[in-house]
């Protein structure tokens, strides 16, 4: 019985592959140059990977892809759908129209067809109107043929999601069902502008996700592979094709979340910062019972204000690859510039020209790598000022992620984790762990499938803890329908924040749950 | 009089920020709002509050209800102006002019997309100087202007005229019908002769707002700490320096309430600061000692950028430089002190004004 997976994580400059067996354990590793188009740099680690394993083909089940596809196409305005928008909302919010405060550019591609129809709820779900069926009809018929996907975004569909699903339907009847909707009760939480980009965004990548789904699939049948695929997301847990390609939106950014996982992996640590060192920056970021902590605020991407779950990562211009400049004076600048991939031909220990945060490294003493010879003729005083200066550095971003003084455990990975000492300030402990070069890949290939949820409930009304087991129940909901095993789920995360000046206790809930999938134990048992 | 455009309502939303003092509600909606409304009416006109006839009608606009239902089911843009034509015609009279009754956060924003909607100008003057959670904390009541009547209005097209015996039964009775009507509405208030309003009002304080924007996004174009500016421009004085090491926050009435600890960094290392909020920042100890106590404005500005941290975004390791400002004269009056003091809010800090408390610590 087949039981091996592939991990593919796709990073800024190096496409990172692993096949790990039943138990996770890694069977072989794989870096490859990220392409230009993404796609060409997969499927080369892929074959790369696959060989290296020596596995016939028939053994890999499972194939999980964390890709940048997504990201680029938003941030490089390319490749983008044709959308519609709409938002049910009127009489409310035509103050504000879709897509106000959205870069100029982006909003002359995505802003051709909007608006705004009756309907919506109130935030204890009353409806502020009656959903306008007949409106939304005739805006089905005008769009017939015109667009490739639609957005539809209600307000307080956090609250309700009842206008949207309906909405939805009569779309479906007079633009055929093969019709791609986005529905923003789906992607993102309370507030409007924010949820409604996002979805909007997310209509506009739908054809970019299945183009790059259906290439990954082809890939993994040209080696022969027929494995079940999925899609990283960036809560550190899958999607399954189809789901991908309905809310690719939420495959943004999940490199650094999957480095997050793998590090909790290989490390056993649930809670601990991660510090990934790449070639051009350092991310940190926080596990939280081995899984991201998300950010609180508002997250742009490609310019658009966003408000849904992203992990919370601070990330610093210092990578293995960041270019020291030292002046005749002494001084000396960090970066920003980076030799990225390079590095291998340019960093001095290489024989290269360019002196790296590598070749300090080596020439303090603290990494082996190379020629270090190399650097002999730079001053120790400088190289040890510098140096200090680094360390420094990563110490200052893992202080600004801490949640208290109290020391915790910090696990350095990525493919610069050699820049830094193995002790740090604020630290319990610093962990280096197996593998850890490619712990986004691994991150990719162990995911769990998660569900989640995100309303405002009225504690009042069935008391705090019912109200708690209620959203926590949703939770599960979600995630088994998103083909979690419902034996093996656990609650990764619940947060109430009361709202202020509303009766009833009015609380914003979000739960999260995440489980092993329905299939692999299936696949265990038989 | 002067016109202002979207540079102007984009450098008064920065500014709106930091008279927040940590709260007002998020101003990114008002400012969108207040675009848009330029965009689709022309440019606003902007009034010193001298130019005011003595005898005009002049009535603040603002939002009532939660901010968090407002960044959901964002206002029309109708509210605003059936609530004035309700006041209108209750008072017999027109109306002259409108502006904000609190400098900080949302509400400073929303008069500005009213104002362009109906060709209305905008008085350069508010009831704050900053941001305060409840209706009676503004100048206005101090010097006896009645906030009724006033009307509340949604986007339903309901309005609501009140004209109760007091404020006390005004914010009784709006509170629950703001919740009837959707948890946001807009709402005329406090309306106002002119002269009342030149007595009662905080002057200029748009045009200081405007002013500390275009200075701190100045100053970030050229990578400079625009900490300097921001003092000069407000009295202000750098209260403590250093990095945020605990919050303690819990919801209570309703309200955001807590304290941030402070380890000072700098020429402040060795030194903690703890720093009390409600919705606002309202008190800063440093080694125990106040030295900075409401309706005086506190802001936490982002060590690095200068950018204002709100009450909610404060978190462990933020580097930050803590600044106090002297408020308006009008509050440091015994029935300022009353409204708005330290007293009012639960602490049992006696007030005593920034320059003071400074003084003592330079001795």
């Amino acid at each position: 019985m087949s039981t091996y997976r592939i991990g593919i994580d796709v990073g800024g400059t190096h496409t990172d592959a692993v096949v790990l067996d039943e138990a996770y354990n890694v069977i072989a590793e794989v870096k490859a140059t990220t392409t230009e188009d993404v796609s060409s740099g997969i499927y080369d680690a892929l074959k790369k990977v696959v060989a290296k394993s020596g596995l016939p083909a028939e053994e890999f089940r499972y194939a999980m892809l964390g890709t940048t596809h997504c990201t680029n196409a938003i941030v490089e305005r390319k490749r983008l759908n044709k959308v519609a928008a709409i938002r049910i909302g009127a009489p409310a919010t035509t103050a504000i129209k879709p897509l106000v405060g959205v870069p100029d550019d982006l909003r002359a591609i995505l802003g051709k067809h909007l608006y705004i129809v009756g309907g919506g709820n109130e935030f204890d779900g009353r409806e502020i109107a009656p959903l306008d069926e007949e409106g939304i009809r005739q805006i089905a018929e005008e769009l017939k043929g015109q667009v490739d996907s639609v957005a539809i975004t209600s307000v307080f569909s956090p609250v309700s999601t009842d206008h949207e699903l309906r909405t939805a339907k009569i779309i479906k009847e007079v633009m055929g069902e093969e019709t791609v909707l986005s529905l923003s009760s789906e992607i993102g939480s309370v507030g409007l502008l924010e949820r409604e980009n996002a979805t909007i965004l997310n209509a506009a990548i739908v054809d970019v996700a299945r183009s790059t789904a259906d290439g990954f699939v082809k890939a993994l049948e040209k080696e022969g592979i027929h494995a079940d695929v999925f899609f990283g997301q960036n809560d550190g847990t899958l999607m399954s094709v189809e789901y991908t390609v309905k809310y690719p939106i939420l495959t943004i950014a999940c490199g650094p979340t999957n480095s997050l996982r793998g590090a909790a992996y290989l490390t056993d640590k649930p809670d601990a910062l991660v510090v990934d060192v790449g070639g051009t920056t350092t991310d940190v970021g926080v596990l939280v019972g081995s899984f991201p902590r998300q950010s609180s605020l508002a997250v742009e991407i490609g310019g658009v204000r966003t408000n849904f779950r992203m992990p919370d990562i601070a990330s610093i211009g210092l990578g293995g690859g960041t270019v020291i400049t030292i002046k005749e004076d002494g001084s000396y600048q960090i970066g920003p510039e980076s030799v990225g991939y390079r590095l291998i031909e340019k960093g001095l220990v290489f024989g290269g020209d360019t002196l790296t945060t590598t070749d300090i490294a080596v020439a303090a003493g603290k990494a082996k790598l190379g020629n270090p010879e190399l650097v002999n003729h730079l001053h120790p005083n400088t190289v040890d000022k510098i140096y200090a200066k680094m360390v420094e550095m990563a110490e200052d971003t893992i202080d600004k992620m801490k949640t208290s003084s109290t020391p915790v455990p910090v696990i350095l990975v990525g493919g610069g984790s050699i820049l830094f000492p193995d002790q740090l300030k604020g630290a319990s402990e610093v962990i280096k762990p197996e593998n850890s070069g490619v712990a986004n890949a691994i991150g990719s290939a162990i995911s769990q499938v998660s569900g989640q949820i995100e309303k405002i409930f009225n504690a009042d009304e069935l008391g705090r803890e019912k109200t708690l087991e209620l959203a926590r129940n949703m939770a599960f909901q979600q995630a088994i329908e998103a083909g979690a095993d419902p034996d093996q789920l656990t609650l990764i995360d619940l947060e109430e924040v009361p709202l202020s000046y509303l009766p009833g206790n009015a609380t914003k809930i979000r739960a999260k749950a995440a489980g092993g999938l329905l299939s692999e134990r299936e696949n265990i048992q038989s | 009089m002067r016109l202002i455009g979207k540079k102007e309502i984009e450098h008064m939303a920065i500014g709106a920020a930091l008279l927040g003092t940590g709260g007002g509600g998020d101003p990114y909606i008002g400012k969108l709002m207040a675009l848009q409304a330029v965009e689709e009416y022309g440019p606003i006109k902007l009034l010193s509050p001298e130019e005011v006839p003595d005898e005009a009608l002049v009535v603040p606009s603002a939002m009532m209800g939660a901010p968090t239902v407002m960044v959901e089911k964002i206002p029309n843009g109708e509210e605003a102006i059936a609530a004035f034509k309700a006041l209108e015609e209750f008072l017999g009279q027109e109306i002259y002019a409108t502006m904000p009754i609190e400098a900080g956060g949302v509400n400073s924003m929303l008069p500005l997309a009213l104002a362009a909607r109906l060709g209305l100008p905008v008085v350069d003057a508010d009831g704050m100087g900053r941001a305060f959670p409840e209706l009676q904390m503004v100048t206005f009541y101090l010097e006896g202007v009645s906030a009724t009547p006033m009307v509340l209005s949604d986007e339903k097209g309901n309005s609501l005229l009140l004209n109760t015996i007091d404020s006390v039964w005004a914010e009784r009775i709006a509170r629950k019908a703001t919740i009837e009507m959707g948890g946001s509405v807009m709402n005329a208030i406090y309306p106002m002769t002119g002269r009342a309003m030149k007595n009662s009002s905080i002057h200029h304080i748009l045009t200081l707002e405007e002013q500390i924007g275009a200075r701190i996004e100045a100053a970030l174009k050229n990578n400079k700490q625009p900490i300097n500016e921001i003092l000069e421009l407000t009295n202000g004085r750098v209260l403590f320096q250093g990095k945020v090491m605990d919050i303690d926050r819990k919801t209570q009435d309703g309200f955001a309430k807590g304290t941030a600890i402070i380890e000072g960094l700098g020429t402040d290392l060795d030194k903690s600061c703890r720093l009390h909020f409600q919705n606002e920042h309202l008190l800063a100890e440093v080694d125990g000692k106040a030295i900075c106590i409401t309706p005086d404005l506190i802001a936490v500005l982002d060590a690095e950028t200068g950018m204002p941290i709100t009450t909610e975004g404060l978190r462990y390791g933020a580097r930050c430089i803590v600044i106090g400002m002297p408020c308006d004269p009008k509050w440091r009056t015994e029935k300022g002190i009353e409204v708005a003091g330290p007293g009012y809010f639960g602490y049992e800090t006696k007030y005593r004004p920034i320059e003071e408390l400074l003084r003592k610590e330079e001795v």
